[in-house]
């Protein structure tokens, strides 16, 4: 036997080892760098600030408190509430989409393509495309000052409204797709006899469609949740100095606050929301469905 | 198509047009011969040319391929290797090594960003371009590996099997029989990763440093400091490179059933 | 035919997949070129016992030997077997077009450029696909029928003394199956390989093969040619499994190895067992619907055990009539009767009808335990 047959030979009699060979170094890599760091910056969160911004080993909980103080409580608040704000109107304006791709016949894949060709465009271009437009200089003031509907430009920048649209554009697709896989698996001759047994269109759709799409619907809503949760650049470029959400302070506070401990914290506390999503979601489902 | 309500249909439409209009806009007025944006002026290309006077976007670019290809080629690998061990084998702890792929996808960026930053700092690992290339491959494996294992579900698996019988062993049946089989969802996942890890903005800020600028970085500035059509100019240049990426990706998963075209990262830049 | 020598053995072999067994100290000895068939319901074991003899199942340790040619194989990997194999799925492959998906195991051999093209030809005629249309098409350009060929001339090019199959006719429509059926067999006959064949279908296994292994719970229920196996079946399990069977159960009044009168719940009847039984011992026996026959109730003829019931339901099945008779006894029994044209010769019974269900006790087989 060649010594390569004697080598798989080897490997096929220990499955558990060849296995290992192949997770090994993609997990490694994960462990070592995603993992780790996380593990770690959970320890600095619980350490105080040095006076030049680095740590001082002691155990201590006061960056936590600091989130009870109605400052922060209120960015807490303003992020959470963005961020459901954001789920709700994807929903509402998703849904619709996802059911005409569904209906769609051979014109499906063209319409998915079109809704995930945005969406793959790069965060920060998007991002600006939504100052270009609603900036005092942009095109919608240009296009309403043109019309004549406004004397002035509007002040649409740097508003919780830009924050949230900016936060819809984002994530948009997110909740149209898993939506959208819900919608595709329905089996027609369900509405066919709903159709028989007399049901209009409307009870059609809230007794038998909606409710069968409910676990695309809580796929989305979470895959929209979470990083809006967790976002910064959005409410940074759209929302200025006064919109601030979690995102923005935790990055603040790595930057130019230099309060590792502080900001730790604060990630932690968004990886405690997104958790508590998550498991709710998890009682449910399956990990492996949501990234289908 | 079935029968959908046109008040659906109008909604539908009105969405799409939503997520496309600033696109094209932004697209539009990169040509635009004025500096103020809102009015057509006129037609130039004025703005592309100063996007080549400038060095930092040359030098930006220039690192985002580095960072892009290499990240790409690592995250390739080992993410269908995880794939393949994930599909084929039957082995303890695969729901904890699921779980742990998984969670790069639904962690926000910002969180990588600050922890990577943590543990460089810790160690003393300089901050650079080996930092932000370190940082992409962490968070494309996942990816990665979900666009492969996707392909894999949908294959046969007695091929092997069929092919051991022929007289092939294990390595020549996963070259001769495997590799063809998913090179299309191999190559389509490497083309996802690279364009996440060109576009990535978040992360790469917080593990650059100073003086690393990848191209993402170098537009945030060019955002932030002046808002000029060069902007729109190099916007235009990233959405154009994106769609072609794209496009070719969903091509090479054409024969999958499923939301077919490319599924999105869902943890992207915020 | 088969000549006497066992050309696969397996000893006792064990294969578990965690607690459960898959296949439990199966012990069979498959002889040079016979059809060998596999037969059981889904879970019995018998695809786990194909694969441990193409080796992709490893027996447990200390879970018995698997030989082939006499030689233990149980460390051999697949490609070192020397058998060939046709999957269930066919497994073409997709990206290689019918020619080289048939020259694929040719190319693993090193053999010659000249050689192979010769000898895919050839082996594309064997079944009955012609070269010059078929070979350069890729296989999702074939149909199910055609696939399956290309999966058989791609086993057979190389020559095996053995070839696995795994339920390769599920697929097809019942024509094309019926039709490939008899081409197979008349494959195994002019080839004279060894066809170990797996399939849950009790029909086509009585009809191709030399020898069935009916496998149940992951034992071998019974092992013998299609007239054993059908009309001696040993336990009550091969008797419902294969064809359909009706079963009567008792004590044994006496002991005794000749007539032995057997009481049941209401009934009596007559058996002649091969050994001797015990009194009070329970008789369970089986008897096909075709080996029972009607009569009215007190003209049975001397012999015959006779059971006293009325008309249930009668049944046309076109070459034969199914009478169901309610006994008096209460169970219910199948009887099969011949249809010699209910225009020419009508059945004389009718719904409700008073009958008597008789059979020769030599013709109802005396069942084991199932375990």
């Amino acid at each position: 036997m060649t010594r390569r047959r004697r080598l798989l030979a080897w490997f096929a009699r220990r499955p558990g080892a060849t296995a290992a060979a192949m997770l090994g170094p993609g997990l490694a890599w994960l462990l070592l760098f995603f993992l780790v760091p996380i593990g770690l910056m959970l320890v600095y969160s619980t350490m105080r600030r040095g006076t030049y911004g680095g740590f001082v080993p002691g155990f201590t909980l006061e960056h936590y408190r600091r989130f009870f103080d109605p400052l922060y409580l209120d960015i807490l608040r303003r992020t959470v509430v963005w961020s459901l704000a954001c789920t709700v109107a994807c929903l509402v304006v998703g849904y619709p989409v996802a059911y005409v791709i569904a209906r769609a016949g051979r014109w499906r894949q063209l319409l998915l393509f079109l809704v995930v060709l945005p969406f793959w465009t790069s965060f920060l271009v998007r991002t600006f495309a939504m100052i270009f437009l609603l900036r005092d200089s942009g095109l919608v003031n240009g296009i309403l000052l043109a019309l004549g509907l406004i004397d002035q430009p509007l002040a649409l920048l740097y508003t919780p409204l830009a924050v949230t649209l900016g936060l819809v554009y984002g994530f948009l697709p997110l909740m149209i797709l898993p939506i959208y896989a819900s919608l595709e698996k329905l089996d027609h001759s369900l509405l066919e006899a709903a159709e028989v047994l007399g049901a209009r269109p409307r009870a059609r759709f809230f007794q038998v469609i909606f409710p069968l799409s409910l676990p695309g619907v809580a796929a989305g809503c979470l895959l929209t949740f979470i990083p809006a949760l967790g976002s910064f650049l959005t409410s940074d470029l759209l929302g200025g100095a006064k919109q601030v959400m979690i995102g923005n302070l935790i990055q603040n506070q790595f930057t130019v606050a230099r309060n590792w401990p502080f900001g730790s914290a604060a990630a932690f506390v968004v990886m405690g929301l997104v958790l508590v999503a998550v498991l709710g979601y998890l009682r449910r489902r399956d990990v492996g469905e949501l990234v289908r | 198509m079935r029968r959908v309500p046109r008040g659906v249909m109008v909604a539908a439409g009105v969405v799409y047009v939503f997520l496309h209009a600033p696109l094209v806009a932004l697209m539009v007025f990169s040509f635009n011969d004025s500096k103020f944006a809102a009015t057509w002026t006129g037609f130039t290309l004025e703005w592309y040319r100063r996007l080549f006077e400038r060095d930092d976007i040359l030098e930006g670019l220039r690192r985002s391929l580095v960072v892009g290809l290499v990240a790409t080629a690592a995250a390739t690998v080992f993410g269908t290797l995880i794939a393949l061990a994930l599909d084929r084998h039957r082995f303890r702890g695969r729901r904890t090594v699921e779980s742990v792929l998984y969670l790069p996808l639904v962690t926000p960026e910002i969180i990588m960003g600050i922890s990577l930053l943590s543990l460089f700092g810790l160690v003393g690992f300089p901050l650079g371009i080996g930092s932000v290339t370190v940082a992409h491959i962490a968070f494309c494996i996942s990816f990665v590996t979900v666009v492969v294992g996707a392909r894999l579900r949908g294959m046969d698996r007695h091929l092997e099997e069929a092919a051991m019988m022929l007289g092939a062993d294990e390595w020549g049946a996963f070259w001769k029989v495997t590799v063809p089989q998913l090179l299309p969802g191999i190559v389509a996942g490497a083309l996802l990763a690279f364009t996440m890890s060109f576009d990535d903005y978040v992360i790469t800020s917080f593990v650059s440093g100073t003086g690393s600028a990848t191209l993402p970085v170098v537009v945030y500035g060019m955002v932030r400091r002046n808002i000029e059509p060069s902007i729109n100019a190099i916007s235009t240049i990233i959405i154009v490179v994106t769609s072609l990426l794209l496009y070719l990706a969903d091509r090479l998963q054409a024969d999958r059933r499923l939301p077919s075209t490319v599924p999105p990262p869902s943890r992207r830049n915020h | 035919m088969a000549t006497g020598r066992p050309v696969v053995e397996l000893d006792a072999v064990t294969k578990s997949f965690g607690a459960a067994k898959a296949v439990d100290r199966v012990s069979l000895a498959i002889r040079e070129g016979e059809f060998f068939s596999l037969l059981g319901p889904s879970g019995c074991g018998k695809t786990t016992t194909l694969r441990l003899i193409a080796g992709f199942e490893t027996p447990d340790a200390g879970g018995g030997e698997v030989r082939i040619g006499g030689v233990r194989v149980n460390e051999k990997r697949p490609y070192d077997r020397g058998v060939g194999m046709v999957f269930q799925s066919y497994a073409l492959f997709p990206h290689l077009d019918v020619r080289r998906n048939v020259a694929f195991g040719l190319q693993q051999r090193g053999t010659a450029r000249a050689d192979m093209a010769h000898r895919v030809d050839r082996a594309l005629e064997l079944v009955r696909l012609d070269p010059g249309t078929y070979a350069d098409r890729m296989p999702a350009a074939l149909s199910g029928g055609q696939r399956q060929r290309v999966a058989l001339a791609r086993a057979l090019v190389l020559e095996p003394k053995i070839l696995l199959l795994d339920e390769p006719l599920g697929a097809l429509d019942l024509k094309l199956r019926k039709e490939m059926q008899l081409e197979l067999k008349a494959l195994n006959r002019s080839l004279g390989i060894t066809f170990i064949y797996v399939t849950h279908d009790q029909e086509e296994a009585l009809t191709m093969s030399d020898r069935i292994a009916v496998m149940d719970l992951a034992r071998v229920a019974q092992l013998g040619t299609p007239a054993d196996v059908y009309e001696n079946p040993r336990t009550g399990f091969v008797a419902s499994f294969i064809g359909e069977s009706n079963f009567l159960e008792g004590r044994a009044a006496g002991p005794g190895d000749g007539w032995v009168d057997v009481a049941g719940a209401g009934f009596g009847f007559q058996v002649r067992p091969e050994q001797p039984v015990a009194a009070g011992q329970v008789i369970r026996i089986a008897v096909r619907p075709e080996w029972m026959d009607l009569f009215p109730v007190g003209a049975v003829p001397p012999g015959e055990n006779a059971l006293p019931g009325a008309v249930d339901e009668v049944i046309y099945l076109g070459e034969t009539i199914h009478v169901i008779v309610a006994l008096d006894a209460g169970i219910k029994v199948t009887v099969a009767l011949r249809n010699e044209g209910q225009l020419i010769k009508p059945l004389p019974w009718t719904r409700g009808a008073r009958v008597a269900a008789a059979w020769l006790p030599e013709d109802a087989q005396i069942l084991e335990d199932d375990r």
